[in-house]
């Protein structure tokens, strides 16, 4: 445990100067009531009305977060698998091209499924 | 047989996980302090030296005004942004928009606490590594802590309530959580020669390369991972620049599209000075930790290390600082020498072509690796090596033929459409819209079809 006081002595310093930039900003600023300068920027014309709780956004930004899990889990298997690769031997190897062999099915399909393209 | 033999005795102040958590509370904080501060000074003269870079390479002089060479300028800009107007748009989600330079700046700095910077020294009495501290995991640490980091841009997005800062935090997260596979998986050749996920031992263990023995003679291995592994260097290369959404990858920024993506609503005060801060730690950390995995971490570069006095006390603060310098450097000049390039390539690219090109130069590693184990089974291994082999070969014509037939396909297609075009004009006119289609006046006002004044 004491191998983590460290990051968080760093952690600490970062956010209190963070936070700190945070609360004396408004103070040290001028202050000038403006309605066109409180409206979400657009390059000049009226914004788009936002719904209440955010707006919708597309599909594909999502599958790309769920790609991203499948994938990360992979380098997660991957990690230990190389740290103990001279004790694991062949027989590691042997394992990790099947695991790896197992994921490229699926890649390959959503590579066919055109889920890799954008437009 | 092909042993590996290190060359020395390895040094004694070398230092490895073992030798971190014996530090006073007082130490941890000097390095803290230390670090803090190194990145502070680190962000503002990046600033300067990328505008003065970029400057002469585009003959102009850059900053020249504020301070000798302009050195102050970083200094001029932040007090300007203290004093500016610290601006919540009326529709923003007050608590998120604020919080979110926060999110995106602390991970960061934090990133850097597993960075080594030299070798064990005795500081004020104290004999203490020139690290913070360094974890069994300490690589994956860095990678969680660049995780954390999109929140910090997410939710910027999000909680600005504006269409382009929603899409630009969008597309900045799919773009950043894309490229940190591929520079996840180009850290596992490091790991496969390390064996270890400790930063401090990774630099260790390229302190010397050891002697390959092979027909009787002994050839003397490259230390660095960089030579080795060069195909694993420059795909991180690539992400880092994906990762910290910089030129050629500065889709975010892409301001002919999305104006300032995420940041868009964060109108210079100290909020937007906060993401600015953290971009450019982003920058320092993924250029540290190329340094460290690759250019053999604090270690001085072969001419300096004939040096007895290279590697040990406050020396290698230098030749790190010197690394550091050049690989950012390499930012700027990529900058300076790119156009960016459109996201459809962009997601292309990470996903189709740096992910199966690093899992194949993966195995192969790990294959040429295992020949090195003793006693292991020969034949069971050319079969693997035959059958990765293979598996490169199929995927790379079997993708190969695809992309052919899709481009006779597309080419057949054009064909036909310009045969029917030339048969009847009309079919291929311009579509003329209607002329009874409603405005939009805004917001606030009711929709009025055109058709009425």
């Amino acid at each position: 445990m004491e191998l983590y006081v460290p990051i968080l002595v760093l952690a600490v310093l970062a956010a209190g100067f963070a936070i700190f930039s945070l609360t004396i900003a408004p103070f040290t600023g001028p202050k000038r009531w403006n309605r066109a300068k409180l409206d979400a920027y657009e390059c000049g014309i009226e914004p788009t009305p936002q719904p209440v709780g955010g707006g919708r956004f597309p599909l594909k930004y999502m599958i790309t977060a769920m790609l991203f899990i499948v994938f990360d889990i992979e380098i997660i298997f991957l990690y230990p698998w190389a740290v103990a690769f001279d004790a694991l031997g062949v027989f590691g190897l042997i394992e990790m091209l099947l695991f790896i062999v197992t994921v490229l099915v699926a890649y390959a399909y959503v590579w066919r499924r055109k889920g890799l393209d954008w437009d | 047989m092909n042993a590996i033999r290190v060359l020395a005795a390895p040094e004694p102040a070398l230092p490895n996980v073992q030798s971190f958590g014996h530090d006073p509370l007082w130490i941890t904080i000097i390095k803290a302090v230390a670090i803090f501060v190194f990145l502070l000074l680190s962000v503002m003269y990046g600033v300067w030296m990328e505008r003065k870079l970029i400057s002469r390479m585009q003959h102009r002089y850059g900053p020249n005004r504020a301070g000798k060479f302009g050195l102050l300028q970083s200094i001029a800009d932040a007090l300007k942004m203290g004093f500016k107007e610290d601006l919540y748009p009326s529709k923003v989600d007050r608590f998120l928009y604020a919080i979110a330079p926060v999110i995106l700046v602390v991970p960061a700095f934090m990133a850097f606490s597993v960075i080594p910077f030299g070798p064990t020294v005795s500081m004020f009495g104290e004999q203490t590594p020139l690290q913070l501290t360094d974890l069994p995991i300490a690589v994956l640490f860095v990678l969680a802590m660049a995780s954390i980091g999109v929140y910090g841009i997410v939710l910027a997005g999000w909680s600005s309530r504006s269409p382009y800062a929603v899409l630009g935090g969008l597309r900045s997260s799919a773009q950043v959580v894309s490229y940190e596979i591929a520079m996840g998986l180009s850290f596992v050749g490091v790991f496969l020669f390390a064996g270890t996920l400790s930063t401090s031992e990774i630099v260790a263990k390229q302190a010397s390369g050891g002697t390959w023995e092979v027909l009787g003679l002994s050839i003397p291995m490259p230390s660095w991972y960089v030579v080795m592994l060069i195909p694993s260097f420059l795909i991180y290369a690539i992400t880092m620049l994906g990762e910290t959404n910089r030129v050629p990858f500065d889709l975010p920024e892409g301001e002919g599209e999305l104006v300032g993506g995420y940041q868009t609503e964060y109108s210079s005060s100290l909020k937007f000075a906060l993401i600015q801060m953290g971009e450019y730690v982003n920058v320092f950390v993924v250029s540290a930790v190329s340094i460290t995995l690759f250019f053999g971490g604090w270690r001085a570069p072969w001419p300096i290390s004939l040096w007895e006095g290279a590697n040990v006390g406050y020396w290698p603060l230098l030749w790190f600082f010197i690394k550091l310098v050049l690989v950012f450097g390499g930012f700027i000049w990529v900058r300076a020498s790119m156009p960016r390039i459109r996201y459809d390539q962009l997601m292309a690219f990470g996903w189709k072509v740096l992910i199966p090109l690093n899992l194949a130069w993966i195995m192969l590693v790990a294959t040429v690796r295992a020949f090195r184990i003793e006693g292991a089974d020969r034949t069971a291994l050319f079969t693997i090596a035959a059958l990765v082999v293979v598996g490169c070969l199929v995927l790379f014509f079997r993708f190969d033929t695809v992309l052919q037939r899709r481009r006779e396909t597309r080419a057949e297609e054009l064909k036909q459409e310009f045969e029917l075009l030339e048969e009847q004009p009309a079919a291929g006119g311009h579509p003329v819209p209607p002329l009874d289609l409603p405005h939009y006046h805004g917001a606030d006002r009711k929709e009025i079809s055109s058709g009425i004044h």
